[in-house]
């Protein structure tokens, strides 16, 4: 056993890329759970959105287009979600999970040629002196740009929710779809926008599985980090901060487990393992134990009848 | 008064089965306060939501001030001058005040300057509220405030309020009458929706009435009685309930020193709640929605659990018994909401009189069920209680909320309690209706039953109670004799007008 092999600095940077998928899809989760819907395709939107991104940065070698390409399919899955819930009133759980289903099904079918392929890198920061700097350089400013896109998504949707008439106007719409409708907005409309929102937001962090996280294409490679953050916006109280500190938290075990399971210390590999899950789970809960509560009208279908 | 402000000719609208609106006509004058009368399922609120552009109407037109207004929908009515006071309120509970009136505005100022205009606009109209709290922690009669700012700050012409003193104590309603006065004495006209007689004829310029979609005709309040004007909803003349005074029998049920906290978090404690009803004696309890009709209907029912002392019925401790033990005794209830709580929505009639007859009407042998008996009992109710309905095979949901209210309170009152417990029992049920159930009542504490009635219709509880009392915040007031009470004891014992004060004039 050698702990001192684990660098901090290493650690607080590797965590924060581990964390930004799961970031990513909880934002747009949030964002769609907000106006009431509860779309649980999140893992199927983000596998669509990881091979999209794969196949596109490696034929086009941009990997920019590559999660254009991730975001923009991501909604179009999310659309056809969207046409479930809202036009056809399908249920929506029984939908997302279809969804999911669906999406790891088609992403398997379109990475058949893929599997084994190296895609092009990404860009990252590089600020002359600010990204040399001991311990901050390499925590705060030398990641791809994805990451700080993550970053800056939470404040922009924190601030969207709080401040905007936008804002506004969809948390009313999650709370009661009657009163909003009374009052002359349009629900499905909203609903159908951030439901579009929230399909890319997954297909960007699919992507960034596939294209910086991990670097290639494998069947079912998201493992799980979709139904993570669902429960993350469950736990995170609907709250984009809280999201942010969940997904670190996540991340930072996640990869301290890692490191120990390297550095062989003497506890079972499944303990581990299972720590991210727990710790995560354990501090939202504590966290989430003041009142504010889920969108009152989340997961309940709307129809405007007379 | 100026001139027409609203005129509406021959304006239709069907829905599937249902003609809502045949070739509705009236006018709104500038200034004054219009009176729509009708019956539940007479078309009002169709009518007011063309208006307000949530409905297009099938035929007819609308002219404002004599130009043609046929709004699309309802942020064009908010633009032309219409604003709306719904009946279930269409606000958001998790939001705050202000953000609740920025949500019915077109161009709401920023944030910071709109908490100032709520201030002064409710200190104005005497409707105090502060703009930063969350309306989910609010008063009904707060929560109609919040609705009734919302409209005043866009400087509507025209103000709709849809059965806006169902949910007010006597005092509250006073005030609002003061609020609504003064803004007919600036020039805005109000269309006023309302089964509540006496109130139109104090508040009302014209009124309107409204029978099975149609206008059957218009009168001026102040000149025509309360009972011409039912009689007009209504098309038929109306039986009073009639009751015979009964003397004193023995206790039947006491409730000693209930309290109780709430399974609902938006809820309210009951605390120290004692009272005593006897055989044949109705016990009326009034009070503002919220204030521990729905926990003490639970205490009572047995959906809610308590110390086994705290209820005692005809000697025996029933207060850790649940609902079946208790129907077994002979107590039954009838909750107020109709869907998902009285009734299973999506269940049959037949179904629905299983679920709480089972036990007294011994419709269930060796765990299976006799159906047989079940249907003529489902049939029995609907032919007593004049249910009208395809047959008992008819699912809860398709009935209109006037009929389930007759089928969930006649499979009750059939079952031939010894205490029966009903909250709201004639909550949005037409007036022929609502005198037959209240007779029914009647009726069975004229043969021996103790009755418990917790309304929020007064004008109901002095018609049939022996004894009142009043729910406040979860407080039982002092429990007096109906007969003799009067509207200020009354509104005294709600608990008055909270902090209400007096509008500006």
């Amino acid at each position: 056993m050698d702990l001192s092999a684990i660098n901090p600095v290493l650690l607080i940077a590797s965590l924060m890329v581990a964390a930004t998928p799961l970031l990513l899809a909880a934002i747009g989760e949030l964002v769609v759970e907000r106006a009431g819907v509860l779309n649980l395709g999140v893992e199927g939107m983000m596998i669509v959105g990881a091979i999209a991104g794969f196949a596109i940065s490696v034929e086009t070698t941009s990997p920019f287009l590559g999660v254009i390409a991730a975001a923009l399919c991501g909604a179009l899955l999310s659309l056809l979600f969207a046409f479930l819930t809202q036009f056809a009133l399908a249920n929506q759980v029984a939908s997302g999970l279809a969804l999911t289903l669906f999406g790891l099904g088609l992403s398997a079918l379109m990475g058949q040629s893929y599997v084994g392929v190296r895609p092009p890198a990404m860009a990252r920061l590089d600020i002359p002196v600010l990204s040399d700097l001991p311990v901050v350089g390499p925590i705060l400013f030398s990641h791809d740009p994805i990451l700080y896109f993550g970053l800056g998504l939470t404040a922009a949707v924190w601030a969207w929710l709080k401040y905007a008439r936008g804002g506004l106007v969809l948390r009313a719409v999650g709370e009661n779809h009657d009163a909003a409708h009374a009052l002359g907005y349009n629900v499905v409309r909203v609903r159908v926008l951030a439901i579009m929102f929230g399909g890319a937001c997954a297909g960007i962090g699919g992507a960034y599985i596939s294209l910086i996280r991990v670097p290639q294409w494998t069947e079912g490679m998201t493992a799980g980090i979709g139904w993570i953050a669902l429960a993350l916006v469950v736990f995170a109280s609907w709250k984009p901060w809280r999201a942010l500190l969940g997904a670190y938290l996540f991340g930072g075990i996640n990869v301290l487990q890692l490191n120990l399971q390297a550095a062989g210390v003497a506890i079972p590999v499944e303990y581990l393992a299972m720590s991210p899950y727990l710790i995560t789970i354990l501090v939202l809960v504590i966290m989430s134990a003041d009142k504010s509560g889920a969108p009152a009208s989340l997961g309940r279908a709307f129809h405007a009848s007379h | 008064m100026t001139g027409t402000l609203l005129s509406i000719s021959g304006l239709t609208k069907a829905y599937p089965g249902v003609v809502a609106n045949d070739t509705v006509s009236f006018e709104i004058q500038e200034g004054e306060v219009h009176a729509l009368l009708g019956e539940n399922g007479a078309g009002k609120s169709t009518l007011v939501k063309m208006i307000y552009g949530l409905v297009k109407p099938d035929s007819g037109t609308m002219a404002w001030k004599g130009g043609a207004f046929a709004p699309s929908e309802p942020r064009v009515a908010r633009a032309t001058g219409v604003a709306m006071v719904f009946q279930h309120f269409s606000l958001f509970d998790a939001l705050s005040v202000a953000e609740n009136v920025a949500l019915g505005m077109e161009n709401p100022p920023p944030m910071r300057d709109l908490a100032t205009r709520i201030r002064d606009v409710s200190e104005n109209y005497g409707l105090p509220l502060d703009p930063d709290r969350t309306v989910g922690d609010l008063s009904a009669g707060e929560r109609q405030r919040v609705e009734i700012i919302r409209c005043l700050l866009q400087d509507p012409k025209l103000l709709i309020m849809d059965e806006p003193t169902s949910v007010l104590t006597p005092q509250e309603v006073e005030i609002l009458f003061k609020t609504l006065n003064k803004l007919k004495a600036e020039g805005t006209s109000i269309l006023y929706i309302s089964h509540k007689l006496e109130e139109i004829r104090t508040l009302c310029d014209h009124a309107t009435i409204l029978r099975l979609g149609k206008n059957v005709g218009t009168c001026i309040p102040a000149e025509t009685t309360a009972r011409e004007m039912a009689e007009m909803m209504v098309g038929d003349t109306l039986h009073t309930p009639t009751r015979t005074a009964n003397e004193g029998g023995e206790v039947v049920l006491e409730v000693k020193n209930l309290s109780l906290s709430s399974s609902n978090p938006f809820g309210t404690r009951l605390k120290d709640i004692s009272f005593e009803v006897q055989a044949g004696e109705i016990l009326g309890l009034g009070g503002v929605a919220g204030n521990g009709q729905d926990e003490l209907l639970a205490a009572l029912s047995g959906e809610a659990k308590t110390e086994s002392q705290a209820v005692v019925v005809k000697g025996k401790a029933v207060g850790h018994m649940g609902p079946n033990e208790r129907r077994e005794l002979g107590i039954l209830a009838a909750p107020e909401e109709r869907l998902g709580h009285a009734a299973a929505p999506d269940m049959s009639l037949t179904e629905n009189a299983l679920l709480t007859g089972a036990i007294r009407q011994k419709l269930i042998k060796n765990n299976f069920v006799n159906w047989s008996e079940t249907i003529s009992f489902a049939e029995k109710i609907i032919s007593a209680f004049d249910v009208r309905t395809p047959g008992p095979a008819s699912a809860a949901r398709s009935l209109s909320g006037g009929n389930l209210q007759k089928f969930v309170i006649g499979r009750e009152v059939l079952q031939d309690p010894e205490v029966l417990v009903v909250n709201q029992p004639t909550w949005g049920v037409d007036a022929a209706a609502a005198a037959s159930i209240r007779q029914s009542l009647l009726d069975l504490a004229a043969n021996g039953a103790a009755l418990v009635v917790i309304s929020q219709d007064l004008d109901e509880l002095m018609e049939i109670s022996d004894h009142f009392g009043a729910l406040n915040e979860g407080r039982l007031s002092e429990i007096r004799p109906a007969v003799g009470l009067t509207v200020d004891e009354i509104g005294l014992m709600m608990g008055g007008a909270h902090d209400l004060e007096d509008a500006h004039v």
